[in-house]
């Protein structure tokens, strides 16, 4: 560790990996109720499961995109945090929240309450007293960074990393819009969630991933940044007219359906340009890094992002194919993919990368982590063809011939059992990976690559 | 031997290149969508068509590519020391760039004046999007060209000069598929 204030990181990255072991675990929960379906139906009904799986998956990715955040600016700029006070403080006001989140939705408190009870939507789903302290803690976090940016070095991989950032706190705030017309609350809904996960979190992306490369293959910056600076232009250019493919049938006007259709075709592409970049840096690199499970998860993370996020969303993003596949388990399908593809795996790669790091120690437990990285991927995968082959059956039965619903979900009942199977798998490999950072304290064999001190 | 080398041998602004390649891609994808919807209704689509002004659009043609030859020229005479000359060539070609506007303004009020909308037919559908999208790239290139008139670098010139021939290829693309194709 070269700056003593990176160690910030180690708190927001504890937060989210136990955040992220309850979000698995609040999956399988899920899963559990597809095929048990009044399986708790009293104590934790299913909408509750659902949202605690979805809203603890966004608040542990953006944990450790904070913690990715103090982890690397001070590197790239050359200077200490502006202040770790500041980013404890922040990190305090989001657990006060999460747990906020969690005791309210679950115990359903404040019923009503202007300000401390549930505002009764589907999604951005919290009590204001929560949005407004994520306000408060984005307010700080971005003071942080900017200053420690602002007084330090500037390179392509801070400022691509802030303006992802700002984008992220900025489009937030559209959640304390909540109109009383449900097309206008989607509507607004997805200026949130889709400029996040399409628009600002791949220039959050591209520039992790950027920094990854630059510390394990040891290509040269001026290389790396000519990539991240394609990547982020295809990233918005699709990102945000793509927008448009959540508009084909909530109420508004028919030419989202072209617009949508043809930007987020394109969406393909820089996810596509984020796999090549990760594979050229790789082939192209002389460094031979130690950590070979960062390497694993980097790689692991721009493969199967082309695949979830590019190429089983493109799968039915054209309003053709989605006026049948809409909202069936195919929409699961690539919803699992791509957030465990692109926004899990950038995670689990750069704690791969920083907890050796920030622990002060070399990187251990390589096999134990990369053991994970397989178990965890091929239960995702699995689940994704599970969910994608249930779909299909789905989309046909209900949607082309017309049977009702729940007959439906009595005949795909067989893939929600392999839903569950490989859901318990991804849950071991996430409950391995947290094991394998913290615990070890020896490597299990040895290693007999030469190694080449990191930048 | 790096497939770098190629990339470096591209004239101006590389990310400029992705923009154009992108612009051209959605441009195309719409035409493309626009010829496929049009095989399920050939009529509909030649009936919709005939409410077009042929004659505007083929005076927009002559304006939009005499403005490229303006910003053609610019970048010439920047090169050759004639820096007064470059200017007042990229502003002519902003001008022009106006003129365009102005014209495609004055066919939009006449649609709206006959109530054609984005919902009267699929034709106008697509009529508006890419002749809206086309202009307000039009409008975006003017803005262009005046910020390298005043900034004019021959790097910055260059790069709005193929800003600009983009917008201009893209016009002559929709041209004869949308207005004249019969």
């Amino acid at each position: 560790m070269k700056y003593e204030s990176q160690k910030v990181a180690y708190a927001y990255f504890a937060f989210a990996m136990g955040l992220f072991a309850i979000q698995v675990i609040g999956g399988l929960l899920a899963g559990l109720i597809y095929v048990f379906p009044n399986f708790l139906a009293d104590l934790l009904p299913f909408n509750i499961v659902r949202m605690l799986h979805t809203n603890a998956l966004i608040v542990w990715l953006i944990t450790g995109f904070f913690g990715a955040a103090y982890f690397l600016i001070p590197e790239e700029a050359e200077r200490e945090i502006h202040s770790p006070t500041l980013a404890y403080a922040q990190l305090a006001i989001l657990i006060l929240g999460t747990l906020g989140v969690v005791l309210t939705y679950t115990f359903n408190l404040f019923e009503g309450n202007w300000l401390l009870g549930k505002e009764g939507r589907e999604f951005l789903e919290q009590p204001k007293w929560v949005k407004a302290g994520i306000v408060v803690a984005a307010l700080i976090f971005l003071y942080n960074v900017s200053m420690t940016v602002l007084k330090g070095k500037k390179t392509a991989i801070t400022n691509i990393l802030l303006l992802g950032l700002w984008g992220l706190a900025l489009l937030f705030l559209f959640a304390f819009y909540n109109p009383g017309n449900l097309s206008l609350d989607k509507q607004y809904w997805w200026y949130v969630v889709h400029l996040w996960v399409e628009g600002v979190w791949e220039l959050i992306m591209a520039s992790i991933l950027a920094y990854l490369m630059l510390k394990l293959t040891g290509v040269d910056r001026e290389v790396v940044e000519k990539w991240l600076y394609v990547i982020v232009a295809a990233a918005l250019f699709s990102g945000i007219l793509g927008t448009g493919h959540h508009y084909y049938w909530i109420g508004t006007p028919a030419y989202w359906q072209w617009i949508g259709s043809i930007f987020s075709s394109l969406e393909v592409i820089p996810f596509f340009a984020m796999m090549a970049f990760a594979f050229v840096m790789v082939w192209k690199g002389r460094r031979d890094h130690p950590n070979k499970a960062a390497l694993l998860w980097s790689l692991g993370c721009a493969t199967l992002a082309f695949f979830g996020a590019g190429v089983w969303g493109f799968l039915h993003t054209l309003h053709g194919v989605n006026y049948y596949t809409h909202g069936t388990q195919i929409t699961a399908a690539h919803g699992h993919l791509a957030f465990y593809g692109a926004y899990v795996c950038l995670n689990l790669a750069i704690f791969s990368y920083a907890m050796p790091i920030l622990k002060n120690r070399d990187p251990y437990n390589q096999v134990l982590n990369m053991g994970s990285f397989w178990l965890m991927s091929s239960g995702m995968v699995f689940m994704t063809f599970v969910l994608t082959f249930g779909g299909t059956v789905q989309t046909h039965m209900q949607r082309v011939v017309g049977d009702y619903f729940m007959d439906v979900q009595d005949q795909i009942a067989i893939f929600y059992w392999m839903r569950l199977g490989s859901g318990v798998v991804v849950v071991l490999g996430a409950l391995l990976f947290i094991y394998s950072l913290w615990v070890p304290r020896k490597e299990v064999i040895e290693s007999g690559a030469a190694e080449t001190p990191a930048e | 031997m790096s497939g770098s080398s190629l990339i470096d041998e591209l004239p101006g602004e590389l990310l400029m290149w992705v923009l154009i390649i992108s612009e051209l891609l959605v441009f195309g994808a719409g035409l493309i969508a626009f010829m496929g919807v049009r095989l399920t209704d050939p009529t509909g689509f030649a009936e919709a068509q005939s409410h077009l002004h042929r004659t505007g659009a083929a005076l927009n043609t002559a304006v939009l590519v005499t403005s490229g030859y303006l910003a053609a020229m610019a970048l010439h005479w920047r090169q050759t020391e004639r820096g007064k000359a470059a200017r007042f060539s990229l502003i002519g070609a902003a001008l022009l760039g106006v003129v365009f506007l102005i014209i495609k303004g004055i066919e939009y009020a006449d649609k709206a004046a006959q109530g054609i909308s984005f919902e009267t037919h699929p034709f106008f559908l697509f009529y508006y999007l890419l002749t809206g999208f086309h202009a307000a790239h039009v409008l975006a290139g003017v803005g262009v060209l005046l910020l390298v008139a005043w900034h004019d670098h021959p790097r910055n010139i260059e790069a709005g000069a193929q800003f600009w021939h983009m917008v201009d290829l893209v016009w002559i693309m929709l041209f004869p598929v949308i207005y004249l194709l019969g």
